[in-house]
């Protein structure tokens, strides 16, 4: 948004803050001191840093209003969007860590490289509207695309599920962002496409074991396992291991 | 000297935000060699901030609703010194490119028969911004982007230009670097697709993102372009203004286009009073009406008898009015004024206004659903820009095209919400189409001069190897401060030359900025550069400015309070000239006979 100079406001105090400063893993942690002003968020102190001490410090953001998904980071071990997360959130004594997202590469300081998650969207069949579709949609049979289609894209459920942090499984899972982006245009009431052998033979959907950290670190509130991955699971299940089911698909073609 | 890699392409475009992603897909369909460069990663462009609604008449909610009278809003919301080709292209083809973003994946809301539901906005006569929720930005350009990337596209993500190249007078290409590990690139390009939006990162408290630096103005201004229209810069009437660190933060217009009311620390709905007497008789005469239209659009009702509440009145009108009851003392504690939709059911609030609602609950602890907000005005657009062809979207120089907020042109003196994201796809399209007409007729890559690269490179390196010279940030704060005291809502002469005058030292230390650390992501060897465009628009800002003695639209003049009816077939252009900025008066085309009849009619009968 701005830089806040128009607003004069008594300092609350302030904040002891380390940052992560580095190249790649040769990285160390930095210690700055922050004044604190009402209603400050951590990427407001990254900026005040990086306009009163240390003008190269890397650090992604757009528009600072939750609404790009550009300034993640993990911020006490937790990851977050920085435009979000109030100073105010923190006890005075506590020192506030903040490191980029541990499951992508590290390109300098706070920004990592995400190039990964660009190139799983290209291996997603688009929409594809059936041919005769007349465009009458009512609302209640979009309510749950719209909720996926809420996706910022900023990659907190990427950095935290553990297929791709703990495991580093990005050759055979896609991710909780792809599994929804798959789901929207599952459930959308006019696509015609069918993603389940993709989904089944190379997204990965039977990799994931349903932990739900994804859906904690949601910053839009996506219900990614119940509302996604779920409904998604259960029909490879039906396509894929449910004789009667794949004897009846046999007859009566689907969609 | 450094080296830089060469990609070579049909057409390039420059920005991937709303226009320059639909420019890139037209182009790409019709069979070109697409590059597409974005300054963020692809989908965070300032696009996906918009909120209430793309204005198209698609007459889905009332069947009233038609092009013509979407032109008449547009022109009478621009003070008619839109470019009427423009406003008219405008509002033919919004419908048909919203359903062509339907057709790619796009999911709107929707009325109770299917239909796309669209909303009331400030200027417009009738529910015309199909929308969703208040995300509508995000549906827009992560639809583009879905469309883009199966398109074959090219796209270079992270990259910012520092300068086009010409071979004689036509476009040649661009030269710029990778903010990643500071690598240079050159494209080569039969056309070049200008769409970097706008500049509000010149001033200090605005809705626009980081990218907003003037790239694609200066960009234009310094291979030959003109720039029209540079005067009219538009206050959004309702950004946030507590706390410090969220103020000028955007609260969409949508909050009064649902109901949303104003009031100062008096409790006095002040817009009643604020209304153009000429406009009066378009909005409610009293609260009575007010609620009555309220309660229709509430019981989901699609045409209403009642005229719109004030707070409905163009965005010019209303932030004159915010800032006009805070300086007289009415204002609310934090020195905005009241915003109040918590008069209607909770759930209806966050379902309309999602993000709106979490926007206030997690940044400010403001429940929006219980209590009003407090709200005051924020540099949001700028409505001047490249000056371009209304047809095909090319500028003065060959091979050289431009939609969006940095073209000028469409909006005149001051823009309706939800005509920008209209805008965005209408003459994104536009652009595609007339940069592939253009390179369909050249058969080979233009020359670039080899001296005029190593200039660039240079030109980028100084301020890495620079011994001393000022912070860019300090200067950006310099620059925030000329633009709020010389530039703001309200203007007179001496604090615009004052501030001109401020610019002109703060150019020279522009040139001589340092930084230190390398050229591996480093915001703020960025900023240096950004600075120079944002000098660049902030002068034609200045300059436009001062020239135009009334006011009209977004440009208030404490001493010229009047709208001077001679000045309304004129646009303020400035251009390039050595090193100096010229500027001069140019005529506004003149509009078709039966346009004209359109303007005057009061009702507007749609086939």
């Amino acid at each position: 948004m701005h830089s806040g100079t128009t607003t004069s406001e008594a300092k609350l105090r302030n904040a002891k803050m380390k940052v992560y400063r580095g190249e790649g893993k040769d990285g160390t942690f930095k210690s700055y001191t922050v004044p604190v002003e009402a209603g400050m968020v951590v990427l407001d102190a990254i900026h005040y840093i990086q306009r009163e001490i240390d003008p190269d410090l890397a650090v992604r953001w757009n528009c600072k209003a939750a609404k790009c998904g550009s300034c993640s980071a993990e911020v006490n071990g937790r990851p977050s969007l920085m435009c979000k997360t109030r100073m105010e959130g923190f006890a005075e004594d506590q020192e506030i860590e903040v490191q980029p997202l541990q499951t992508f590469p590290i390109i300098r300081d706070l920004v990592c490289d995400v190039s990964w998650n660009f190139e799983q969207n290209k291996r997603i069949k688009p929409f594809t509207p059936k041919p005769d579709a007349d465009w009458t949609i009512y609302q209640e049979d979009i309510e749950r695309v719209q909720e996926f289609r809420k996706c910022i894209e900023c990659f907190l459920c990427q950095n935290v599920c553990h297929i791709l942090r703990e495991n580093d499984r990005k050759d055979a899972f896609v991710g909780p962002r792809f599994m929804i982006r798959v789901a929207g245009l599952e459930m959308h009431p006019l696509d015609s496409a069918d993603r389940l052998p993709w989904l089944h033979e190379e997204g990965g959907v039977g990799m994931c074991n349903i932990t739900k950290c994804c859906t904690e670190v949601c910053p839009e509130d996506i219900h990614i396992t119940d509302n996604g991955i779920i409904p998604m699971k259960e029909r490879i299940v039906d396509e894929y291991y449910d004789p009667i089911a794949k004897f009846l698909k046999r007859v009566f073609v689907r969609k | 000297m450094s080296n830089y890699e060469t990609i070579e392409t049909d057409i390039l475009v420059i920005g991937a935000g709303g226009a320059g992603l639909r420019a890139a897909v037209e182009a790409s369909a019709k069979g070109m060699k697409v590059a597409l460069v974005s300054k963020s990663l692809l989908g965070k462009a300032h696009t996906v901030m918009a909120e209430g609604g793309i204005a198209a008449a698609m007459a889905t909610v009332d069947s009233r609703d038609g092009w013509q009278t979407h032109f008449r809003d547009t022109m009478i919301g621009g003070k008619y010194l839109n470019n009427w080709r423009m406003a008219q292209i405008h509002a033919m083809e919004a419908p048909e490119c919203v359903y062509e973003l339907e057709k790619w994946g796009a999911v709107f809301d929707r009325t109770k028969d299917g239909k796309i539901l669209q909303r009331a906005f400030g200027g417009h006569t009738y529910k015309r911004l199909c929308h969703v929720g208040d995300r509508t930005g995000l549906e827009l350009i992560r639809t583009l982007q879905d469309k883009g990337v199966h398109s074959g596209i090219d796209v270079y993500m992270e990259c910012t230009i520092s300068r086009l190249l010409k071979d004689g007078d036509k476009v040649a290409g661009a030269f710029g670097y990778f903010r990643e590990d500071g690598r240079y690139v050159l494209f080569k390009a039969k056309a070049i697709i200008l769409a970097t939006g706008g500049v509000g990162r010149a001033f200090p408290v605005t809705s626009n993102s980081w990218e907003y630096t003037a790239d694609g103005h200066a960009l234009a201004y310094d291979s030959g372009g003109d720039l029209i229209d540079m005067e009219f810069v538009q206050f959004h009437p309702t950004g946030m203004v507590w706390p410090p660190g969220v103020r000028g933060i955007l609260v969409t217009e949508a909050v009064r286009g649902e109901g949303g009311k104003l009031t100062n620390s008096e409790g006095k709905r002040f817009m009643f009073d604020y209304l153009p007497p000429a406009l009066r008789q378009d909005y409610a005469a009293d609260e009575k009406e007010s609620e009555n239209w309220v309660n229709d659009t509430l019981s989901g009702k699609l045409k209403t008898d009642y005229r719109r509440p004030p707070e409905l009145s163009t965005r010019d009108n209303v932030a004159r009015a915010i800032y006009t009851e805070v300086k007289a003392g009415r204002g609310s504690p934090h020195g905005g004024v009241f915003l109040d939709i918590s008069y209607q059911p909770g759930d209806r609030v966050k379902k309309k206004l999602p993000s709106m609602y979490h926007q206030f609950k997690d940044l400010a602890d403001v429940d929006i659903t219980k209590g009003p907000m407090e709200v005051g005005p924020t540099m949001h657009y700028i409505m001047g820009g490249i000056r371009v062809d209304a047809d095909t979207a090319e500028s003065k120089v060959p091979g050289l095209f431009a939609a969006g907020e940095c073209s000028g042109g469409m909006h005149g003196a001051n823009r309706l919400g939800g005509n920008s994201l209209s805008d965005l796809i209408v003459f994104g399209r536009r652009a595609g189409r007339g940069a592939v007409a253009y390179a369909s007729n050249i058969s080979e890559l233009p020359k670039i001069s080899e001296a005029e690269i190593k200039e660039a490179i240079a030109e980028l390196e100084a301020p890495l190897t620079r011994d001393k010279g000022a912070n860019p940030y300090d200067l950006q704060k310099r620059m925030h401060e000329i633009t709020h005291s010389g530039f703001g809502i309200f203007r007179e002469e001496a604090d615009i030359k004052k501030g001109l005058e401020d610019l002109e030292k703060l150019k020279e230390e522009i040139k001589t900025v340092r930084v230190g650390g390398g050229k591996k992501y480093n915001p703020g060897w960025h900023l240096c550069r950004d600075l120079r465009n944002m000098a660049i628009a902030a002068e034609a800002i200045g300059r436009s400015a001062l020239s135009r003695k009334e006011s009209r639209g977004a440009h208030s003049r404490l001493d010229y309070p009047e709208t001077d009816e001679a000045l309304s077939h004129e646009n303020s252009s400035v251009w390039k000239e050595g090193d100096k900025m010229q500027l001069a008066k140019t005529a506004l085309p003149e509009m078709p006979a039966e346009l004209k009849e359109i303007l005057k009619k009061k009702e507007v009968a749609h086939a």
